[in-house]
């Protein structure tokens, strides 16, 4: 099982209260966890990542462990302790504006 | 008993202010969507419990909202909106070719017969259509493929597609405005499109009367006469009475012609209103007065439209999408401000009276009349 924390305003969209947990078969992957954590909730779609280039929006990150995964490609292993479900994955609107 | 909602998108959420006919006591509600800029709130005229709203934000993207039942509950619909083919470029600010991306909904215009059908002005300009209730949105791209679309160059609020207009008497012909390209018309909904700025006259762009790129803020038309049209450019109030085919300036005794707003009353199709705004670096009313300035001569004689509205010290913008008429027998005129303020006139802007002060800058305002 994979955890996954929501910013705010996502979390209100997606009525969702606390984390997010998914069931995903094969290699847990930044692109596994978003394919899944879209098909479950649908509403999420574009607002995590464009659906044109399937990027990362500028202003959302991705953080687990105590490291920034931002920059990771997206079908590289997420760290083994998200994969276990020890850890969850932080999806994060970064600070900015107002 | 015959009432009007007030739909009004802010930076921070949406609200519904409602009121009976009287337009005197007021219940707010809201924020809806709270935290995410909400650039424009519209009713279908086919069923004016069929709400659609445009939702944004910076962080997260764009969503669309619908409700079927007034604004009490809504519900996201489609949010996937992907130009047609290979989008090409526009021109950047600096002249130089950009990609087309899609950024945000600026407009949502309902159908007026069928309350699944909406047309989306977008950023960077495009024009999109549902015919499934905001489930699905395919791009109208003949207006981005006419010809000039390569050479659109963004305002500095974006290269936004902000007007949307239906000519009732004659299906299938639509009006567009965009910062900063100019206005456009099709004939054919939308398969095809032409610039329609004969007339226009804006110094700031190389070649003054050009086909193109034209800063237009706003378009208006009076139902009953969709062949006469009110524009607020950049600078410059202009009027076309061939739908578009030539413009002239009717900006007259205006104490400036700068604005964003422009509206027509509901039942008197040369009275129109517009809000002066000192220039175009300075966003702010002259003399820091807020006026609204009616012509009930279509254009070229304007009286400044004062009482209830303050009179010194205010620096407040009121922008393009934020001015709005109902159709009661008295007609009604409303409009937001960059403070915060909603203000009615009811008796068709000779007094005006706050409904709310305190809203985040508001985006946008439009009104349902219902009975």
């Amino acid at each position: 099982m994979i955890r996954v924390v929501l910013p705010a305003h996502l979390r209100t969209l997606s009525h969702v209260d606390g984390e997010v947990r998914l069931d995903l078969d094969g290699q847990v992957t930044l692109r596994a966890v978003l394919d899944a954590l879209e098909d479950q909730y649908p509403v999420l779609r574009g607002t995590i990542r464009d659906y044109v280039k399937q990027q990362r929006r500028p202003f959302v990150r991705f953080f687990a462990c105590e490291q920034d995964l931002s920059h990771e490609p997206p079908d590289s292993p997420l760290p083994a302790p998200v994969a276990a479900g020890t850890e969850p994955l932080l999806i994060v609107g970064a600070m900015a504006g107002g | 008993m015959s009432g009007v909602r007030v739909l009004v998108g802010t930076r921070k959420g949406a609200f519904i202010l409602t009121s009976d006919g009287k337009r005197q006591q007021w219940d707010v509600s809201g924020p809806l969507f709270a935290g995410w800029e909400i650039f424009h709130v519209k009713g279908s005229p086919a069923n004016p419990d069929r709400l659609y709203a445009s939702q944004t934000s910076g962080w997260f993207g764009q969503l669309i909202q619908r409700s079927d039942d007034g604004g009490a509950t809504w519900e996201p619909v489609g949010n996937k909106f992907v130009y047609d083919g290979v989008p090409g470029t526009h021109q950047w600010y600096d002249g130089t070719p950009h990609p087309w991306e899609f950024k945000r909904v600026w407009h949502l215009e309902p159908s007026l017969t069928d309350p699944d059908v909406v047309y989306a002005g977008v950023e960077d300009a495009a024009m999109f259509k549902t015919t499934d209730g905001g489930q699905t949105w395919q791009e109208l791209s003949g207006l981005r493929r006419h010809g000039s679309g390569p050479h659109w160059q963004p305002g500095a609020g974006g290269l936004g597609l902000h007007t949307i207009l239906q000519d009732s008497s004659q299906p299938g012909r639509l009006y567009i405005a965009i910062s900063a390209a100019g206005a456009f018309r099709t004939d054919d909904e939308g398969a095809t499109w032409r610039p329609i700025n004969r007339g226009l006259q804006s110094e700031g762009i190389p070649e003054p009367a050009a086909e193109v790129g034209h800063c237009v803020h706003r378009i208006a038309m009076h139902r009953a006469r969709p062949e006469v049209l009110f524009m607020q450019k950049h600078w410059d109030v202009m009027r076309s009475d061939d739908g578009g085919e030539n413009w002239r300036e009717v900006s007259g005794n205006l104490p400036t012609d700068f604005g964003f707003p422009i509206d027509v009353h509901a039942h008197e199709p040369e009275t129109i209103y517009v809000v002066p705004i000192k220039s175009d670096s300075e966003h702010y009313p002259p003399e820091g007065k807020l006026r609204v300035y009616r012509s009930r001569s279509g254009g070229g004689e304007w009286e400044p439209l004062t009482r209830g509205l303050p009179q010194r010290d205010c620096y407040v913008n009121v922008l393009r999408e934020a001015m709005a008429v109902d159709s009661l027998d008295s007609c009604g005129v409303y409009f937001g401000t960059t403070g915060g303020q909603v203000y009615v006139s009811a008796d068709a802007g000779d007094s005006w009276t706050p409904i709310v002060r305190d809203l985040p800058a508001v985006l946008s305002v439009e009104v349902q009349t219902l009975s």
